[in-house]
């Protein structure tokens, strides 16, 4: 890549933000929950008899959506700091 | 009863497709998010060394959740009962916290990149080219079992042809980790860990619904053909004609508990790579700590569902068809799961086998760039050079896999096979590891020497079993015997060896073998952060007197 190395940084820095592994199971698990939690309103008898009377999409579309939800307030209430100096790695091959 | 007449098949509707879709569309997202993030090959081998513990706790844990294990225990759950609960308690927390606690200091402290890295500074070159080519070549044949059993599960379940699922799932786990390298399989290991869980606790509360509750179940087990021997974990193992295993507790607690488990947890690098990845010593520590949690109670999903299987679904255990104890958690998903969390459970299953195959993947990568082309094939080139060489490692091991997943169909039940390779490979390693970490005197050919005969012992065993010079009551006991076999094979050529030839100068052990200083001073051990939950010795010894006191309700 051409870019020069600030800008890298600066990408390197946006890009790790975004996909702060927090906000990929959050953002997964709020939609999973809202797709299987409509379901489960709208699930047939006949669903619910396959599931031995429990309403399944309904608990689990509510207990996914808790989820996502609580990683997302968990990365709101602690966003990713800045690399630690001493936690680089000193080992990092000389730029060549 | 439902019979399983229907067969396997999925009854998928567009919500489920629309779930699998956004899993997999995510995971591609993660590995092209995370190619930002590389820049040299330490950031694409070892993801910078970088990552917080309860991210590389959770990856670590999940590199061993592969659909493999999932449907492995829960085969062996309806097979041998409670007694498969051995396999996460005693054959696997004691090793991952001796791992935390005890070698760690000398895996991250050498700042190794892999573990047959460690091997060459510890002894020397022939001992680091066996053990990065016998890893190689396990990771490559795993990665191709468990491609295989994917393309087993999509035809049963959604019918898709055979070499279709072989494609597919290879081109998806070959763009993340090729693009991404490890960042982004620790991701994704992270995200699907809770996808698998996802898919596993309806597919067990609605099984104990059915079945009245865990009292319900346990019921229904004793006068089932298991019996009241598949509920005890320990009380008939006095004998090991008395118990669904197969196995007495010497053998459960030598072969199982220490030998196999210690070799395949402290000394597998797909394993300990997780921990190599952390951003620090006391996070890499706290790594595989961490993960015993979980791992205490993923049997909750994962064997509890194999009972339920073994007592509601009529004619299961067969040899081949729909009603193999492998298909113990699809025919329930068949049967329970409405749509929804069916596709929930789908795109676990799917997920948790691209996260057993990256894990061998990158971990073969790895071994073959650094250890095997930057080692002895082309030295000393630019590191652009090397992050090439891991892409197209990524690419072969990938191909090779491919190749080799119809090796995997001639077993009935593939956590056997898995085990075997393990056995074979795994027990001899951790003997020649635990020696020389811990006798500095060792020399290098020792260790050359003993995990070569330990090697062969363990294969020469085997294949007695094969061909019935010896008789076992069943392969699981056999696995048991070989580790164990191959342990001492391993511990006596190490010691007989050293004593004919030259021990390596303590200078040149420093940091690799206990009380000798360097970067891992013996008080690194005990001593940690200050804080009680940051402690990897308070931490660990938690996660042991929970297995102990799990134990207790099933003895």
């Amino acid at each position: 890549m051409a870019d020069n190395d600030q800008v890298d940084e600066k990408k390197l820095s946006a890009a790790a933000r975004l996909f702060d592994v927090r906000r990929v199971i959050g953002g997964l698990f709020v939609v999973y929950g809202v797709i299987v939690t409509v379901l489960g309103i709208f699930d047939t008898q006949d669903e619910i008899d396959k599931a031995q009377g429990v309403r399944i999409n309904l608990w689990m579309g509510i207990g996914m959506l808790v989820l996502g939800l609580l990683f997302l307030l968990w990365l709101r209430l602690n966003p990713p700091e800045p690399p630690d100096p001493s936690d680089i790695d000193d080992e990092r091959p000389p730029a060549d | 009863m439902l019979a399983a007449e229907s067969g396997l098949r999925l009854d998928l509707d567009i919500v489920d497709y629309l779930i699998l879709v956004l899993y997999f569309g995510t995971v591609l997202g993660v590995g092209f998010a995370a190619r930002r993030a590389i820049k040299t090959s330490a950031d694409f081998f070892l993801s910078g060394r970088s990552l917080p513990a309860w991210v590389t706790g959770l990856a670590f844990v999940s590199a061993n959740l592969g659909a493999l294990e999932i449907l492995g225990m829960a085969a062996n759950g309806a097979q041998y009962g409670l007694l498969t609960l051995h396999y996460y308690w005693i054959g696997a927390v004691p090793a991952m916290v001796f791992l935390g606690i005890v070698m760690m200091p000398f895996y991250y402290g050498s700042k190794v990149r892999s573990v047959p890295e460690f091997l060459k500074r510890r002894f020397n070159k022939p001992t680091h080219i066996f053990n990065a080519i016998s890893f190689a070549v396990a990771q490559v044949l795993i990665a191709g079992v468990n491609l295989f059993a994917l393309a087993l599960i999509l035809d049963a379940l959604l019918g898709w042809e055979l070499w279709i699922s072989i494609l597919v799932g290879a081109a998806i786990v070959l763009t993340y980790i090729t693009i991404g390298g490890l960042s982004s399989a620790i991701y994704n290991e992270v995200l699907q860990f809770f996808v698998i869980l996802a898919g596993l606790i309806p597919l067990t509360v609605i099984g104990l619904v059915k079945v009245g509750g865990v009292d319900g179940l346990f019921e229904k087990v004793r006068q089932s053909p298991l019996g009241d021997a598949a509920l005890h974990t320990w009380s008939n193992t006095g004998s090991s004609a008395d118990n669904p295993l197969g196995a007495n507790w010497i053998g459960i607690l030598f072969g199982l508990g220490f030998v196999l488990s210690f070799g395949y947890w402290t000394t597998n690098f797909a394993e300990v790579q997780r921990a190599l990845s952390a951003k620090n010593m006391n996070a890499a520590r706290r790594t595989p700590i961490i993960a015993a949690f979980p791992k205490l109670l993923i049997p909750a999903v994962t064997v509890i569902p194999g009972l339920i299987a073994a007592v509601t679904i009529t004619g299961l255990g067969a040899k081949e068809g729909d009603l193999t104890y492998n298909n113990s958690i699809p025919l329930l998903m068949e049967q329970l799961l409405p749509n929804g969390v069916l596709g929930i459970a789908v795109t676990g299953l799917l997920a948790s086998f691209m996260a057993g195959m990256a894990a061998n993947v990158s971990g073969f990568n790895t071994v073959f760039t650094y250890d095997i082309w930057q080692a002895y094939i082309r030295k000393g080139r630019s590191d652009e050079y090397y992050l090439r060489i891991g892409r197209y490692a990524t690419i072969g091991g990938v191909v090779i896999g491919i190749g080799t997943a119809f090796i995997a169909s001639g077993y009935g039940n593939i956590m056997e096979y898995i085990q075997q390779l393990f056995s074979l490979f795994n027990a001899p390693l951790f003997a020649t590891f635990i020696v020389g970490m811990f006798w500095k005197r060792m020399s290098p050919w020792a260790g050359f020497w003993s995990l070569l005969l330990g090697f062969l012992a363990s294969l020469a065993l085997y294949i007695a079993y094969l061909t019935d010079a010896i008789t076992f009551n069943s392969a699981l006991e056999q696995s048991f015997w070989g580790a164990g076999v191959a342990f001492v094979v391993a511990v006596i050529v190490a010691i007989a060896v050293t004593f004919f030839t030259p021990s390596k100068p303590e200078d040149e052990l420093r940091g690799l073998v206990y009380g000798l200083g360097g970067t891992s001073q013996g008080t690194v051990i005990v001593s940690g952060e200050k804080v009680w939950w940051r402690n990897p010795v308070v931490l660990g010894t938690i996660a042991v007197v929970l297995a102990l006191a799990l134990y207790i309700p099933v003895w």
